[in-house]
């Protein structure tokens, strides 16, 4: 046993002597790399944490954004990709200070309080999260929260999808009572209810007699659910489809069945060239822009920052028309702009009701507690205020004429 | 035996099991066995990404040992494995194949979290300290404990029921992770205690995992005594070696049995403790992370001998360290540097094989003639 234990630590030994060798070899390279032309001693330096890698579409979306404001801006940048949501998150967080960074930012819900044990441990450091809840009640100067209005964009996607069903009911293909849109949502969360009232609301305001089902998968990514609920939907009755999920599932059912399609995270034309008509996304690119502005300059971080249609955060991609009802892209043009003025609100307490009556006061979860217990009051001036009081969505209301046909929480 | 018979039966080679083998022969074996891992993994990753195979090296060994933080990580990984590792040492000498480490950890876990969770503005942060070590290693050993009842009783099959009470464990912390998740719904309870930390292991001079590499050390030289120099330790041998020899000395295998997988549950209790109070702050399925089942693999390469355990988990925390940084680095997908670890953990084995037998190849005609 003794000789095994010598030779096992001599075998080791020769592998850290090789390593170093290695090492020392590595680190001759990588000095004169460090000191490219382009970057100055001052460069910050931004780490990302990423859930998964480019294979997800959601994860996807912040891997072009962060590139692309990185690039622009001339800072350097290390990605740490496929990071769990548990303490694989703080320890990479732990290792991108090590490595210098002064901004980190992570992509994903579950990664916020692994965050937030950084924030305080590395006070220097801005830490940066999109979809989180707690920055604006944690009272931390270098721990901030961001999200988009992304209801603004699923409510000019709706109205491109109301316009295609008012054309089908001109067309004889059913009547206006049949006028029923189905909806695959990942989650019963108040993301995803923000995101599909939004979307019914906008079909509503050009299509009134309009009703929707929502199915829920219970998995963010899982293509074969997706697609079974998306086919479920299209038996019952369903005439035109979307979702809050993030796999091709959806679509391709809707594809294969040729009902229209509106999609999410970015257009799927090429895959469905005859049921697509747009999609809306989130553009991480303005928030990473102004992350790393804040921090060049010295300024503070928002506690919350919510991108919107005007800091170009909410955006929709180029319209199908071969499948989209004429005028669409006028009609959302429009819309877009009085949303803009702030004379058109997706909420708008006018038109929707719940349970037959009109909302008058709603008080929200706006700040996280372990109980749900709501705590502001959200409808003011005639309209909910969402993404007003933190950037993540709270509208978690149950309005009339949508059907939920299941619920899933995580 | 005829002629012919023989000339068409002989193989071209076949394999001598070795009485023994001179240190440097052996040493020569492992060297030679990681130097060609090195290569095939060199080689293959020249020709499938292009990189030049030095550089992934480098940042392989930078990734694991490059800061000092790196360094206090490595140690923490080398800690919780090596941990686990001790845990299914004293099984695995008596040749009972617990595979239910993974289980037995996340249900001490389990049980740190929930004291946490549930007992932190009841009771002092001392009096929940101790509360949490002691319903720590008590999970883990009755979670070990039932499988080795089952054992000795009725004769089941250890390896199938270790691995379902994972399964078990695994639900149970998924359970619980739902009922007291933060928020609610989400399905993870996220960090317990965050600004009072209650029930967190303290930090010692400044460093929040020295407290757990102190442990696993103290614990790494108890269970090394325990099983080389202590009675209980020669019957563990003796039961693993043959039964009916324990027997026919008078040695009580069911008790031996029954008393080891205490033993050996109780301190993946602690390494749950470890995990959750010491590390994580948190519970959730993943909490071992598969630390259970490599832990077979650190134990068998160091032979069961606590003190070459260091040596083995060392590698293998220092390999899964380095992939992370390989793949981060050249933006390679995770999985790559798996297979670059895979690679070279298969070689370091596959020349266990070299060392136990060796290859003797067919004689050649002439002398088989002259013979």
């Amino acid at each position: 046993m003794k000789k095994t234990t010598k030779i096992l630590a001599l075998v080791l030994a020769l592998v850290l002597a090789i390593g170093c060798v290695f090492c020392l070899a590595g680190c001759n390279k990588e000095n004169p790399e460090n000191k490219d032309p382009n970057t100055n001693e001052d460069t910050l330096k931004v780490g990302f944490i990423f859930l998964h890698d480019e294979n997800s579409t959601y994860d996807k979306n912040f891997i072009v954004a962060a590139e692309a404001a990185c690039k622009e801006l001339g800072v350097e940048y290390i990605m740490k990709k496929n990071i769990p949501e548990n303490a694989k998150c703080q320890e990479a967080a732990d290792d991108l200070v090590d490595e210098g960074c002064d901004i980190i930012f992570a992509d994903s819900f579950g990664h916020e309080s692994y965050m937030i044990e950084a924030a305080k441990e590395y006070p220097e450091v801005q830490f940066c999260h999109a979809t989180g809840t707690r920055a604006h009640t944690e009272g931390l100067a270098n721990y901030s929260n961001a999200f988009a209005s992304i209801y603004e964009g699923r409510y000019l996607a709706g109205i491109a999808a109301g316009m295609k069903l008012n054309e089908m009911i001109a067309a004889g293909k059913f009547t206006a009572e049949e006028a029923k849109m189905g909806y695959v949502g990942a989650f019963t969360y108040a993301e995803v209810i923000s995101g599909y009232t939004s979307f019914f609301l906008g079909a509503k305001s050009v299509c009134p007699t309009v009703t929707m089902e929502v199915q829920f998968t219970g998995s963010w990514y899982d293509e074969a659910a997706e697609k079974e609920a998306a086919t479920a939907l299209i038996n019952n009755g369903c005439k035109l489809i979307s979702q809050h999920a993030d796999s091709m599932g959806a679509p391709t059912a809707c594809e294969t069945a040729g009902v229209p399609n509106v999609s999410y995270n970015g257009s799927t034309q090429t895959a469905c060239p005859n049921t697509f008509i747009v999609s809306s996304r989130i553009d991480w690119t303005p928030y990473f822009k102004h992350m790393i502005t804040c921090v060049k300059e010295g300024k503070d971080i928002e506690d919350d920052w919510t991108g919107t249609l005007e800091t170009g955060s909410v955006v929709l991609t180029e319209i199908n028309e071969s499948v989209a009802a004429e005028g669409t892209a006028e009609a959302i043009a429009d819309a877009k702009a009085k949303l803009i003025a702030g004379e058109l609100h997706v909420f708008d307490a006018a038109t929707f009701t719940k349970d037959g009556a009109p909302l008058t006061s709603y008080i929200a979860d706006v700040d996280t507690d372990n109980d749900y217990t709501p705590d502001t009051e959200v409808i003011k001036d005639g309209y909910f205020h969402e993404s007003e009081f933190r950037s993540a969505p709270y509208f978690d209301i149950q309005i009339d004429n949508i059907k939920l046909l299941n619920t899933a929480f995580g | 035996m005829s002629k012919s018979a023989s000339k068409s039966h002989e193989p071209l080679f076949h394999v001598v099991k070795r009485a023994s083998i001179p240190l440097w022969q052996s040493l020569l074996i492992r060297a030679g066995a990681i130097l060609a891992a090195l290569i095939v993994a060199g080689l293959l990753t020249f020709f499938l990404t292009g990189l030049n195979p030095i550089d992934v090296y480098a940042t392989m060994i930078d990734g694991a040992i490059g800061t000092e933080k790196r360094i206090w990580n490595l140690f923490q990984g080398i800690a919780l494995l090596l941990c686990v590792s001790l845990a299914v040492t004293p099984a695995f000498k008596m040749k009972f194949w617990n595979i239910g480490a993974e289980g037995q950890a996340l249900m001490g876990g389990l049980a740190a979290a929930l004291c946490m969770i549930l007992y932190s503005d009841k009771l002092s942060p001392a009096v929940l300290m101790l509360v949490m070590v002691v319903t720590s290693v008590v999970s883990g050993a009755v979670w070990a404990l039932i499988p080795a009842i089952f054992k000795a009783k009725w004769n089941t099959n250890e390896t199938l029921f270790t691995l379902m009470m994972n399964y078990i464990a695994t639900q149970l912390v998924s359970y619980f992770s739902y009922k007291y998740s933060v928020p609610k719904g989400s399905g993870s309870i996220g960090i317990i205690n965050s600004s009072t930390k209650i029930g967190w292991f303290p930090s010692i001079l400044d460093q929040k995992y020295l407290l757990n590499i102190i442990i696993v050390v103290i614990l790494t030289f108890i269970l090394y005594v325990y099983l080389k120099h202590s009675k209980h330790g020669y019957e563990i041998s003796v039961v693993g070696e043959s039964e009916n020899t324990a027997k026919y000395i008078g040695i009580n295998v069911k008790k031996v049995i029954i008393r080891t997988m205490i033993l050996s549950g109780a301190i993946c209790g602690i390494a749950g403790l470890i995990m959750v109070a010491g590390t994580d702050h948190t519970i959730a399925t993943d909490t071992v992370g598969g630390r259970g089942f490599t832990a077979i693999m650190v134990s068998w390469l160091a032979k069961f001998n606590p003190i070459m355990m260091f040596l083995t988990s060392f590698l293998i925390v220092f390999l899964e360290k380095g992939a992370i940084a390989i793949s981060s680095e050249f933006d390679l997908n995770s999985s790559f540097s798996d297979i670059i670890t895979g690679i070279i953990i298969f070689f370091i084995i596959g020349s266990e094989f070299f060392i136990n037998y060796s290859i003797k190849f067919r004689e050649s005609k002439k002398e088989a003639k002259s013979k």
